[in-house]
């Protein structure tokens, strides 16, 4: 490694980040990753045992090497797309009926009546716990995966949508009412553009909550997937293939939640950000 | 006197504006259920007149205009506007809020353009006119800038043109220059006095500064904790040069002993 001119540190301690140090920032992130790659790397390849046992535990260098492997094979794709699949479905199912009853819910005092107690009631299961009710529900495990997924993002999304629709400023709406606006016309100027931050944090957390779901789901129900042959792996003792599995289910949230973040950001660029821009 | 209700939107009627609004409040209680803050209330705005409202806070100003707006149903009594009553907020009787009601995700032009899309004009004509009326208002140039991106002056100036492009008969005006400084309280009334040339809408201007009271109205109403303390025509109507004349003087002091010793 040659040595990396050191940039002159305190050439700007001011609160505000100069120009220098945010093209600083991609380096830092790609050197804490491969500073963590490396403690792995060292910590197996040295069989460290510390209460914490790494002697079994697959090194960096042959989780790569199985990864090169089954990134050849049409298996591995078939798997990724799965997963895929069902997360997009139930995701994007719960993010339309997220936000549509977040919206009735937060609006309407019907609504609340008819089926917020419902909801309130549903909302603590967590949705791993509905695997047999999918199981009781659903001609085909597809459908039951799909369905776990949904209820994951689903009430996140409510929560942050009935939020952010409580929370607006009535005077918005007033001013379109005195406009000659009615219901619908509110709805769409002002609620749901009003309410989009709140929604994305839901459906950040749901993205999120998704993946978690759908692994666990592919693991129980077994019907292929990411988090079946991951399952699959560890029954045969195939560490590597078992790590393989995690880098993937890691790099596909990833993945998606950076699609939800920066959709957000730019559906949300009305925002008053501060002048750095900070970039998550 | 019944306007014709099914006028062409697509000819600019800036040339002929249709009269302004006639509204009236009779025997009213306002206010909500069980918080009432205004009762047995008698006041009426002529057609293109501005009627000023002052009075100190907590008194109902902004209570009377929620009226008007129909946003908010009178208890008792009625409220109409040329014969009709009051029953529901609409596009003919325009909201000027104190706070900020631009709407942020909207650009100061998109923020104008709403009350013509809502009127069902199409994607050109609203841009067009939207960009009359801020430049109307003195904005020409920030018609793509956010709201946060304003100045508290420039925020008012922008719902201004909002609430004049509509074309509304009425007004209704809730202390809009009230959290300016005073420089640019000036200028933004000098400037409403200058675009509602020509429209002949009614206005009424609720404030609880005298002088801007004095300065902007035909008449001015005095409302105080017990009700409405009485209405006084203005000697000299927007004319700066007014201000220390001995009838507008005697006003003034007139306005201050109505309005209790407290008053400001």
């Amino acid at each position: 490694m040659t040595a990396v001119t050191a940039p002159p540190k305190k050439a700007s301690a001011g609160p505000a980040p100069t120009r220098r140090t945010a093209r600083l920032r991609p380096v830092v992130r790609v050197l804490s990753l491969l500073a963590a790659l490396g403690l792995w790397q060292l910590l197996t390849t040295l069989d460290v045992q510390l209460w914490l046992r790494f002697d079994q535990f697959p090194s960096v260098t042959d989780v790569a090497g199985e990864f090169g492997e089954r990134i050849g094979d049409g298996a591995y794709w078939q798997d990724v797309t799965d997963s895929l699949r069902r997360i997009v479905t139930g995701f994007l199912l719960a993010a339309v009926l997220g936000v549509a009853a977040g919206v009735a819910v937060g609006r309407s005092r019907w609504a609340a009546d008819l089926v917020g107690t419902v909801l309130e009631v549903l909302r603590p299961v967590p949705a791993i716990a509905l695997v047999p009710v999918a199981i009781l529900l659903f001609p085909s495990n597809e459908q039951g995966i799909v369905f776990i997924t949904f209820t994951a993002a689903f009430f996140p999304v409510l929560v942050a949508t009935r939020h952010a629709v409580r929370a607006l400023a009535p005077v918005w709406e007033e001013a379109v009412l005195t406009m000659g606006g009615g219901r619908w016309r509110v709805l769409a100027s002002v609620v749901l553009p009003g309410a989009l931050p709140g929604i994305f944090g839901g459906l950040s957390v749901g993205i999120g909550v998704s993946w978690i779901c759908v692994i666990s789901a592919e693991m129980i129900s077994g019907e292929y997937g990411v988090g079946y042959r991951t399952w699959q792996d560890y029954t045969v003792i195939d560490y590597p293939g078992v790590f393989t599995g995690i880098v993937t289910i890691g790099l596909l949230g990833w993945l998606t939640s950076t699609v939800v973040e920066l959709l957000g950001r730019r559906l949300t660029h009305w925002l008053p950000r501060r002048e750095g821009k900070a970039t998550a | 006197m019944s306007t014709d209700t099914d006028t062409t939107v697509t000819a600019p009627r800036t040339e002929q504006p249709a009269p302004g609004a006639r509204l009236s409040v009779t025997g009213a209680e306002l206010g909500r259920p069980g918080a009432v803050v205004l009762r047995g209330l008698d006041l009426e705005a002529a057609p293109g007149e501005i009627l000023t409202v002052v009075g100190p806070s907590g008194c109902g100003k902004s209570t009377l205009l929620r009226t008007l707006a129909g946003l908010l149903p009178a208890l008792a009594g009625q409220v109409v506007q040329d014969g009709r009553p009051v029953t529901g907020p609409g596009a003919d009787r325009a909201l000027v809020f104190q706070e900020d009601a631009l709407l942020p995700w909207r650009t100061a032009r998109a923020n104008v353009e709403l009350p013509l899309a809502i009127r069902g004009l199409g994607r050109a004509e609203r841009r067009a006119r939207a960009e009359q009326w801020l430049e109307r208002v003195g904005l020409a140039g920030l018609e793509r800038q956010l709201p946060h991106r304003l100045s508290g002056g420039q925020r008012q100036r922008v719902q201004l043109a909002r609430a004049l492009a509509g074309q509304p008969r009425a007004v209704l005006m809730d202390e809009p220059f009230g959290a300016l400084d005073a420089q640019t309280r000036a200028s933004m009334q000098q400037l409403l006095v200058e675009v509602l040339q020509g429209t002949g809408a009614t206005v009424v201007f609720v404030t609880h500064d005298v002088d801007e009271a004095l300065f902007l109205g035909d008449r001015v109403a005095l409302l105080g904790a017990g009700g409405l303390a009485g209405v006084r025509p203005v000697p000299s109507p927007r004319d700066r040069g007014a201000r220390d004349t001995p009838a507008t003087v005697a006003l003034r002091h007139d306005i201050l002993e109505s309005l209790g010793p407290r008053a400001s």
